[in-house]
């Protein structure tokens, strides 16, 4: 089955993890989802990596979180926070390719 | 022990209502979190406060008010948003007048977290600094050329000013947990709980459902778990809503790095203690064989100026890449800089938004937004470099141009502005130290009669 992440998440989140990490949080709607995501291994650092057109070593970590139905994922910030060339200082507008992410699940 | 958090940050407000239902359960404790490196290098970098300074007496008075009626300490932490001695300044000199003005007295202790260039340059050269993460290495280069450098206290310096009897204790830059967390250690709390009910506590209600960064929220601490459960009957604390919060902002939701170790929370369990109170138990702390303090510093990377203007011409929305990597080198060409100088341009409609990380490269926008940006050594020198730019393009002839009077629309007139001085970090790293008290300068006052 063809899924998009945006209809199986309740939140899907950037924010800067101090000035030189970015972090993606993605909530799912059940505990049944989360496992079946966690499962698959769909979130991983090459599919992360593709997404966002980064080498896949610029995702530093990919961690499961149970209590909260949590995917973590943290990457380099493409510059510091508010160097030349920033277009968002908090990085809380950077989630969107997760959003459209589609992938095949069982 | 209970522990009252009004807001997230000092300044950001919170509604009375919600703080007097706080009052009355009696804390034994206000601490309130007041920094961030969110806002980004300017506001440590420029030593100006990134709240409001109306705002941050109004919620100041309501806390300083409480503290000295219930006679219990008030403890701030990361005063005036990036804690250099300059932020702490102005919220010692709002909290003395807000003494004055309600006639309160109390014993006052003002905790510096800002550290002299030679003293850091001395860490380094003893091999006790190093970079974190995916920041570059600290050199003796990048202390020197900082304005500021703080760290963040842990509980050590705060728990200090308690026991020199302090009741009202401001910090600069400081760990966000530690103004919750120190008071309860100090009286002989577990300390792993004790942090992470701080690192809970410190954004106030955005742990709760629906969240807030500017609501009041109540700790209450144990001897083997902690319970948060807001104070505004609109807000609840559930399970899920306390686990979601301990990834915000983190880069690993079991391992949060903090001075003198991490909290584990591999064996964390979250449980529903009513239908709007979570309690919190299997929280562990692990130390580090030499305490750390983080270390956080700006430099001046020059003056900015911008010129705001937009477009909507579907020839040249087409060609927007190739028009705007001509200009830097016609800009170039037509200013002859015998300075150094960055321009950039910011296209709202295309990747204004994720820059490089933006995988669209295909745009249907009918009109385009374009922010001008440029640094230069001084003010003058990135004005001449915005204008010039900014004339350019608006002339610009491009390769089937059929609008030919000009490019560019601005909203404004003057349509260039100048920015002021432009930060960037210059240092982010641990310092290690086996006496953290020491690092973390105090000084005491008695305010009032007392």
């Amino acid at each position: 089955m063809q899924l998009r992440l945006k209809d199986i998440a309740s939140v899907i989140r950037s924010k800067n993890a101090g000035p030189y990490e970015l972090t993606l949080d993605v909530l799912l709607q059940s505990d049944e989802m989360f496992e079946k995501v966690r499962a698959a291994d769909v979130i991983n650092k090459g599919s992360v990596a593709k997404l966002y057109g980064v080498p896949e070593e610029e995702i530093l970590s990919i961690v499961y979180f149970p209590n909260a139905r949590a995917v973590k994922i943290t990457m380099v910030r493409p510059i510091p926070s508010g160097a030349m060339g920033e277009r968002d200082v908090y990085g809380a507008q950077q989630h969107a390719p997760l959003v459209g992410f589609t992938f095949e699940l069982d | 022990m209970r522990i009252l958090s009004p807001t997230g940050i000092v300044g950001y407000g919170f509604p009375e209502a919600s703080f007097q239902a706080g009052v009355a359960l009696k804390p034994d404790l206000i601490a309130c979190d007041a920094g961030s490196t969110d806002p980004g290098p300017y506001y440590l970098g420029s030593g100006i406060p990134f709240t409001n300074a109306t705002a941050v007496k109004r919620d100041m008075t309501l806390m300083l008010k409480a503290a000295c009626e219930l006679n219990i300490p008030l403890v701030i932490g990361s005063c005036g948003g990036a804690g250099a001695d300059v932020h702490l300044a102005r919220e010692v000199n709002i909290l003395k007048e807000i003494a004055k003005e309600q006639s309160l007295s109390f014993k006052l202790a003002v905790i510096s977290a800002e550290f002299d260039q030679e003293i850091l340059v001395e860490h380094l050269n003893a091999g006790h600094i190093e970079k974190l993460g995916p920041a570059p290495e600290i050199t003796e280069e990048a202390i020197r050329s900082s304005t500021h450098i703080v760290a963040q206290m842990g509980i050590e310096p705060i728990i200090q000013a308690l026991d020199d009897g302090a009741q009202v204790i401001l910090c600069g830059r400081c760990y966000d947990p530690a103004p919750f967390a120190a008071p309860a250690i100090r009286l002989g709390y577990d300390k792993a709980l004790a942090l992470h009910l701080g690192k809970i506590l410190e954004c106030a209600t955005i742990c709760a459902t629906p969240g807030s960064g500017a609501d009041c929220i109540m700790g209450y601490l144990g001897e083997d778990y902690f319970c948060v459960e807001p104070l505004n009957p609109e807000r609840k604390c559930t399970p899920l809503s306390v686990s979601a919060h301990t990834l915000y902002e983190k880069s690993n939701p079991y391992i949060l790095p903090g001075p003198g170790g991490h909290l584990d929370l591999y064996d964390c369990t979250f449980t529903a203690d009513t239908d709007r109170r979570v309690r919190v138990a299997g929280t562990r702390f692990i130390e580090e064989a030499v305490p750390s303090v983080k270390l956080e510093g700006a430099r001046r990377a020059g003056y900015r100026s911008i010129s705001i203007c937009g477009n909507r011409d579907p020839i040249f929305i087409s060609q927007v890449d190739a028009i705007l990597e001509d200009l830097k080198r016609q800009t170039a060409a037509n200013l002859s800089a015998d300075f150094d100088y960055e321009l950039d341009f910011i296209v709202y409609g295309k990747n204004g938004v994720m820059g490089q990380l933006e995988p669209n490269t295909q745009i249907s926008s009918h009109e385009i937004g374009i922010i001008i940006d440029c640094v230069a050594d001084t003010q003058e020198h990135s004005a001449a470099v915005c204008s010039v730019a900014r004339s350019t393009l608006l002339h610009y002839g491009y390769p089937g141009r059929i609008a030919t009077a000009g490019n560019l629309a601005f909203p404004f007139s003057p349509s260039d502005i100048e920015v002021g001085a432009a930060y960037v970090f210059s240092v982010y790293g641990l310092l290690r130290s086996e006496n953290p008290v020491s690092l973390f300068a105090r000084t005491y006052e008695t305010i009032g009669e007392a």
